[in-house]
């Protein structure tokens, strides 16, 4: 027997370890719901593993696995009954911080005079349950985008100083997962307030934040030995070591690892390997392909690219400027009055994808790719940036 | 790479209400906007900085500051009626509210130019952002070497501030004026600014050039001045994106690594060469 919370005067400090029953993830959950947060769990809906607003782990995708490949999406079920062992949906937590819509001004003309009004964010309290390595690194890359740079978006940060964030270590890859090309992924290494190892019977609790050692205290918690310890560390670390070799699936699977099951991203020497060859003929077979629809845009964690909408009433004198999520794949993206820059399909997914793997770095001294394969799922033709990088570093060797 | 340091700020997309005080009639499309802000607070601006002119229900345009910096508080713009906003804001009257975002963006070297020979080439409405800086250096004349304006437009009647140039040339800057069609009345040149950028005498490295116009236009121009032996760091040229935040967040300035908005409008040549030379980026 460990010793338990109820018996043992010991308490949990940030930076530790320890264990608690599956079923104490409710209980989890009800610390956030008593401390005023709403929650947002993993949920199916529509065939797809999405994060939706809930205060109930009964809707949490127990036993689900999703089989991601270019351009395909399905879900199955799996005798193991993880409760987080689909890897990545289509939404993000960007959705929690930079909104698909919001509204920046209000304008109202009262008496013929007009009045200008920044609605309140009306930030929440919110946790998000169940993110990943990859998502935790795509919030600290918008942070550098929306709070880091000579201007600050307030209701950006008005939100992020309410999100508090409970990770997950991955034990299972999909196969367009390639977090370990692009950081310490899939092992959670920081911004969490806590972040959950799935065992057999147990939950690992890595504390991260004052708050996440507040809400464990809440929970029936176990102290964990160094072996124990051990053993839970393994499992993302043994995960990444089988996605390096090529292997995908659980971090356990004792079947060989089957090499080119996954995808990986050369990043040595990629800033200026796509910032050399900005005429290079691949653009154009790639612009054969795709449709310019913008979903790779829409799911990325990372795109941060808006545009502005007046919306006014009939009368005229009533106008919100509504922000969208847009995106570069759009001719409007690029239109100025003498005419739209990127005309091709050609020049805007060079844009897409030189911005994302290589002058982000320029902007923003990091990647703007995190791995999580998004934009190959999701593409309805399963353009996978990782397979063209490669074919134009190909040509250069 | 000239860069102000700007202090953070937290993002605003509250617009500050202006009154249009005037309106001048420039040449055929084009008309000036003097503003006017009921509190007379108007945030102070560098030459070559541009605002964000809001009319409800169009939206937003950016267009660059006219005016000079020692005319403040009022504050003008100067702009061609093309585009959605433009438009409307071309069918105020006088005694019409706007809302302003503003001042955004890198201004013109202006520190850089002191003790130094000064090339300035417009093309058509080019000339709009170079006015604060010919108002700045007249002001403050004896700190500068030789100053030239080389303008450009189609032709005679298109010429924009053209009630300006007799005190501009008796405040000691030289003038050289072409059009790409004469008139029977005209009696200057005739062609592209570049046959018209003449060298100072002496070193040119002393010599700065800014230029604003049409892209092909300050392309040619670059090229001339480093013909002529001007260092391409000594170029600097005022470039032209689509803006909706002016703040470097929602993506659709960007040119390369650049965010037109933030790191330009004004870059040095150097910093933008090689994406110069590319198409559609």
């Amino acid at each position: 027997m460990y010793p338990t919370n109820q018996n043992n005067s010991m308490s949990p400090q940030v930076g530790d370890l320890v264990l608690i029953a599956k079923a104490e993830l409710g209980t989890l959950v009800e610390a956030f719901v008593s401390r005023g947060y709403r929650v947002v769990l993993p949920r199916v809906a529509d065939g797809a593993v999405i994060y939706d607003e809930a205060s109930d782990i009964r809707q949490l995708p127990i036993g689900v696995l999703d089989e991601q490949e270019g351009g395909s999406y399905r879900l199955k079920c799996d005798s193991r009954e993880g409760y987080f062992d689909y890897v990545v949906g289509p939404h993000s937590v960007k959705r929690y911080l930079f909104p698909p819509t919001e509204t920046v001004l209000r304008a109202d003309r009262v008496e013929g005079a007009w009045q200008f009004v920044t609605p309140d964010p009306e930030a929440q309290q919110t946790v998000v349950i169940g993110v990943r390595s990859c998502d935790l690194q795509a919030v600290a890359i918008q942070d550098r985008v929306f709070l880091e740079g000579h201007y600050v978006d307030s209701a950006y940060k008005a939100r992020r100083d309410k999100l508090a964030l409970v990770a997950v270590n991955c034990r299972r890859a999909g196969s367009t997962c390639f977090c370990h090309s692009m950081g310490p992924g899939p092992v959670v290494t920081q911004g969490f307030d806590l972040a959950l190892t799935e065992l057999e019977d147990a939950f690992a609790v890595d504390i991260g934040t004052n708050l996440g050692c507040d809400i464990i205290k809440s929970c029936r918690w176990i102290v964990i030995d160094d072996q124990q310890a051990e053993e839970v560390r393994e499992v993302p670390t043994r995960l990444r070591e089988r996605m390096e070799q090529g292997g995908r699936g659980f971090y356990d699977d004792d079947h060989t690892v089957v090499e080119d099951q996954g995808r990986k991203l050369e990043t040595e020497g990629i800033r200026d390997l796509l910032v050399d060859n900005l005429d290079h003929a691949h653009w154009e077979e790639v612009a054969q392909r795709c449709l310019s629809c913008g979903n790779c845009t829409l799911v990325c964690p990372t795109c941060f690219c808006s545009s502005i909408e007046e919306v006014s009433d009939l009368s005229g004198e009533h106008v919100t400027r509504e922000r969208s999520w847009g995106s570069c794949f759009n001719a409007e993206h690029s239109y100025m009055n003498s005419g739209t820059v990127r005309n091709s399909i050609r020049s805007r997914y060079r844009q897409w994808l030189v911005h994302k793997l290589a002058t982000w770095i320029d902007q923003f001294d990091t990647s703007g790719c995190v791995g999580c394969g998004r934009c190959i799922t999701w593409c309805p033709v399963g353009i996978d940036l990782t397979k063209e990088v490669a074919a134009i570093r190909g040509d250069q060797q | 790479m000239n860069t102000v340091s700007q202090p953070i700020r937290v993002s605003n997309w509250q617009p500050q209400l202006f009154r249009i005080e005037s309106i001048a009639d420039e040449i055929p499309g084009v008309r000036t906007i003097h503003l006017a802000n009921e509190l007379e607070r108007i945030p102070s601006f560098s030459p070559g900085q541009f605002n964000m002119l809001y009319i409800p229900g169009f939206g937003e345009a950016a267009i660059s500051i006219s005016s000079g910096v020692h005319e403040v508080p009022r504050l003008s713009h100067t702009f061609r009626a093309v585009g959605n906003v433009t438009r409307a804001l071309s069918r105020l009257n006088e005694g019409e509210q706007i809302g302003v975002r503003g001042p955004f963006g890198n201004p013109w070297p202006i520190e850089m130019l002191l003790g130094k020979d000064v090339i300035i080439v417009a093309g058509g409405i080019g000339l709009a952002p170079l006015r604060p800086v010919i108002e700045c250096l007249l002001k403050n004349r004896p700190k500068y070497g030789a100053i030239k304006l080389v303008y450009g437009a189609k032709s005679p009647r298109e010429l924009l501030f053209q009630e300006q140039f007799s005190r501009w040339i008796n405040g000691g800057l030289e003038m050289e004026v072409t059009v790409d069609r004469g008139t029977p009345q005209w009696q200057g040149h005739i062609g592209v600014v570049t046959e018209i950028i003449r060298p100072f005498g002496g070193d040119p490295k002393k010599t700065l050039l800014l230029t604003c116009g049409p892209e092909i236009m300050m392309r040619f121009v670059a090229r001339e001045a480093i013909a002529l032996g001007i260092s391409p760091s000594h170029v600097f040229l005022s470039l032209e994106r689509n803006m909706s935040c002016a703040m470097g967040m929602c993506g659709v300035c960007q040119f390369g690594p650049e965010f037109v908005c933030k790191d330009g409008p004004v870059f040095s040549f150097d910093r933008v060469k090689t994406l110069l030379r590319l198409e559609d980026i």
